[in-house]
C-alpha cells in the first residue's frame, strides 16, 4: 500500500443505550484528502467524528492515528464541534476563543502567551475574522462564529481535521470562504474529514467521500464512488424524490 | 439601632465584626464559583445540592451527639456530594432528563432531612436545639471559627480558579472540544462540583438550606450584564455577593429581630434588578433607549431618501419643492426641523431643498442601505 493513512478505524461500534448507532465501522483515511462523510439524518456522521475523538465511548473498535492509538497522537487532531454545540453568550471575545485552541499543546496551568496570541491572530486572519477579534462572541453572526470555529482549529496546528458540518447556517459567501480554507489545507497536506449535508455540492467541495448509514456503505475517491447505486443504498430507493410543483 | 450604630458596633463590637466578616467572606466564594454554575447551566444545581444537605447535617448530628461547624459541614458536605452523584446516576442511566433529576434528588434529600429534624425534636436531648437554624440560616450563631473555616476554603477556591483558571473556561464554554485537547474534563467537572458544594455548605448557616441557592446564583446573574469578560463577571459577582452579606448584616443588625439570611437575599435580588434594568449593554432600559434611538434615525434616514429621490429628478437638486409632498410620512414636522438642525436642508413655511451636505449624506446612505 502506498499512500500513507491518516486515520484507521477499525471494527469501531457505539451504541447509545440500546439501538447501535454505529455499526462494525472499518474506515481508511490516507494522508492529504479532503473527504465528506454523507448520510441522512440518524446515520451516525457525529457519532463517528465524536467515537474518534474519544467523546462517545464505543462499545468496541480501535482507532489510530498516524499508526498510533489516538490517545498517543491527540495533538495532531484538531476539531471543529458544530456551532449549536455551545453557548455564544459565553462572556468571552472571538481571539479568546481562538486562544482556547493554543490550550491542548500547553498542557495543564500554564497560560498562553505571546506566542499563542501571534498563532490565534494569524488564524483569525486567514478566515478574515481579524477585525472582529474583540467583538463579544454573541454579536457575531452565524457564519462569523463558524469561521471563529474553524479559526481555533487552525491554531491547533494538526495534521487532521475533524469538522462537523461547518457550513451549516452559514451564507454562500462564508461557504466558499470555508471551502476555500479547507482546499489550501489539503494543498499543504493536511487531511480533512467534514461531515456534509449537501449532496449538491460533494463533487465541488470534495476529493472523497464516505457514505454512511449506521454501517459504512462506501468510502472512497468521489470520482470513482459519487453515484446513483450508492446514494440509493444509503439514503434508500427514493431519496431523489424531487418536489412536485 | 440605625445604620450609623452599626458601624459603630461594627468598630467596637467583636461579634458583629465577626459576622459581617463572615458574610463578606460567604458572599465572594459564592459569588466566585456562581459564576461558573451559571455559566454551565447549572442555576438549579446549587439549589438541589443546598437542600440535599440538609440531612447529612442532622445525621451527622445523630451519629456524633455534637453541634461542631466542622462535623456538621462534614456532614452536609457528604450528604450533598450524594445529592450530585445521585443525580448524575438518574440522568445517565433513565431517560430522564437533568431538571427532572433535579426536582427528585431536591425532594427526597429534603423530605428525608425534614423527616429527621422532626424525629430529634422529639428526643430528650436539650442540645439538639438549633439545627433546624439551619432551613433559613441565622448569621448570629456565626462564630470565629465558622469564618476561618469559610475564609480557608474560599481561599482553596481562589487557588484553584487561579491554578486552573483555562481549563475551567474551556470547560465552561466548550467541555467536548476541552476533552479533545487532552483535558480530563470528568476531573475538572467533580474538582469545580466540590468546590460548588463547599460553598454551598458554607453559606448554610448563614442564608439557610431553602434559600442558598440564591446566593450562589443572583450575584453571577447580576455580574453577567455588566461585562463581556468572564474575569471580571466572577470579580464583580464576588463584590456584588460580598455587598449583599455585608448589607444584609448592617439591615438586620440595625433594625430588631430580622433574620439575616433573607435579608442578604433581598439585597442580592434588588441587585439583580438594578442590574437588569440599568446595565449599560445588556440592560432592559439601555437597550430599549438604543432600539429607539435606531427607530427613529431610520425613520429620519427613510424621509431624507424619500426627499432625495424627489430632488434627484431636478437636474438642480437644490430645486425647491413643496412641503405637502412630504405629509404622507410620519411625523414629518418634526424631522423636518432635526433635518434642519444637522444642516441637511433649508425649508420655509412651503416648501424645502436639500443642500449639499444633505444630498451627499442621502447618496451616502442609499448606497449603504443596499449594501450588507
Amino acid at each position: 500500500m502506498a499512500a500513507t493513512l491518516a486515520v484507521k478505524i477499525d471494527d469501531l461500534t457505539v451504541a447509545y443505550k440500546y439501538k447501535p448507532v454505529l455499526w462494525d465501522i472499518d474506515l481508511e483515511v490516507p494522508e492529504g484528502i479532503l473527504m465528506a462523510i454523507v448520510g441522512p439524518n440518524g446515520a451516525g456522521k457525529s457519532t463517528l467524528i465524536k467515537a474518534v475523538l474519544g467523546i462517545v465511548k464505543p462499545v468496541a473498535g480501535s482507532i489510530s492515528i498516524y499508526g498510533r492509538p489516538y490517545r498517543k497522537n491527540r495533538s495532531l487532531v484538531a476539531y471543529v464541534p458544530q456551532k449549536g454545540s455551545v453557548d455564544w453568550d459565553f462572556p468571552t471575545t472571538g481571539l479568546d476563543v481562538v486562544m482556547m485552541g493554543t490550550y491542548g499543546n500547553l498542557g495543564w496551568i500554564r497560560r498562553p502567551g505571546n506566542k499563542e496570541k501571534k498563532a490565534s491572530l494569524e488564524a483569525l486572519e486567514m478566515v478574515d475574522m481579524l477585525d472582529y477579534r474583540n467583538r463579544q462572541i454573541s454579536q457575531l453572526s452565524g457564519g462569523q462564529q463558524q469561521r471563529i470555529f474553524l479559526a481555533r482549529a487552525l491554531v491547533q496546528n494538526a495534521l487532521v481535521y475533524f469538522m462537523d458540518e461547518p457550513f451549516q447556517g452559514v451564507d454562500a459567501t462564508t461557504e466558499i470562504a470555508i471551502v476555500n480554507i479547507l482546499k489550501e489545507l489539503r494543498k499543504s497536506g493536511k487531511t480533512l474529514v467534514v461531515v456534509h449535508h449537501d449532496l449538491q455540492t460533494v463533487p465541488e467541495y470534495f476529493d472523497w467521500v464516505t457514505f454512511l448509514n449506521v454501517k459504512k456503505v462506501a468510502t472512497g475517491p468521489v470520482k470513482d464512488i459519487f453515484n446513483e447505486r450508492n446514494l440509493a443504498n444509503t439514503y434508500g430507493v427514493n431519496y431523489k424524490t424531487s418536489v412536485q410543483n | 439601632m440605625g445604620l450609623p450604630e452599626y458601624f459603630e458596633w461594627l468598630r467596637h463590637d467583636y461579634t458583629i465584626r465577626t459576622i459581617t466578616l463572615g458574610t463578606a467572606v460567604m458572599g465572594i466564594v459564592c459569588g466566585m464559583l456562581g459564576s461558573f454554575a451559571v455559566l454551565r447551566k447549572q442555576s438549579l444545581l446549587g439549589d438541589a445540592i443546598s437542600h440535599a444537605s440538609l440531612p447529612g447535617i442532622v445525621l451527622a448530628f445523630i451519629i456524633t451527639g455534637l453541634k461542631d461547624p466542622l462535623v456538621l459541614f462534614t456532614g452536609a458536605v457528604i450528604s450533598g456530594i450524594a445529592g450530585t452523584v445521585m443525580i448524575s446516576a438518574i440522568t445517565g442511566k433513565t431517560h430522564l432528563k437533568s431538571d427532572t433529576a433535579l426536582g427528585i434528588v431536591l425532594s427526597i434529600f429534603f423530605g428525608f432531612g425534614m423527616l429527621l429534624l422532626t424525629l430529634i425534636q422529639k428526643l430528650p436531648n436539650a442540645n439538639q436545639a438549633g439545627l433546624d437554624k439551619f432551613l433559613f440560616g441565622q448569621a448570629a450563631t456565626l462564630m470565629v471559627k465558622d469564618v476561618l473555616l469559610m475564609s480557608a476554603v474560599g481561599t482553596l477556591a481562589l487557588f484553584c480558579l487561579i491554578f486552573f483558571w483555562k481549563e475551567f473556561k474551556i470547560l465552561a464554554f466548550d467541555a467536548q472540544y476541552a476533552q479533545t485537547q487532552g483535558f480530563n474534563i470528568k476531573m475538572l467537572d467533580v474538582l469545580l462540583t466540590t468546590l460548588i458544594v463547599l460553598a454551598i455548605v458554607l453559606g448554610l448557616q448563614t442564608v439557610g438550606v431553602v434559600l442558598m441557592s440564591a446566593m450562589l446564583l443572583a450575584p453571577a446573574a447580576a455580574a453577567r450584564q455588566w461585562t463581556n469578560k468572564l474575569g471580571t463577571m466572577l470579580v464583580l459577582a464576588s463584590i456584588f455577593g460580598a455587598f449583599a452579606g455585608v448589607a444584609g448584616t448592617a439591615i438586620s443588625a440595625s433594625a430588631v429581630r430580622i433574620s439575616t439570611g433573607p435579608v442578604i437575599v433581598i439585597v442580592v435580588v434588588l441587585i439583580v434588578a438594578v442590574s437588569f434594568v440599568f446595565a449599560p449593554e445588556r440592560g432592559l432600559l439601555f437597550r430599549y433607549i438604543r432600539q429607539w434611538k435606531n427607530r427613529m434615525n431610520l425613520r429620519t434616514h427613510k424621509l431624507l431618501l424619500l426627499m432625495y429621490d424627489i430632488a434627484s429628478s431636478h437636474a438642480d437638486f437644490t430645486h425647491p419643492h413643496s412641503l405637502n409632498i412630504l405629509k404622507p410620512m410620519e411625523g414629518y414636522r418634526y424631522k423636518l426641523k432635526e433635518m434642519k438642525s444637522m444642516g441637511w436642508i433649508h425649508y420655509d413655511n412651503h416648501t424645502w431643498h436639500l443642500t449639499t451636505e444633505g444630498y451627499v449624506m442621502a447618496k451616502e446612505l442609499n448606497e449603504n442601505v443596499t449594501k450588507r
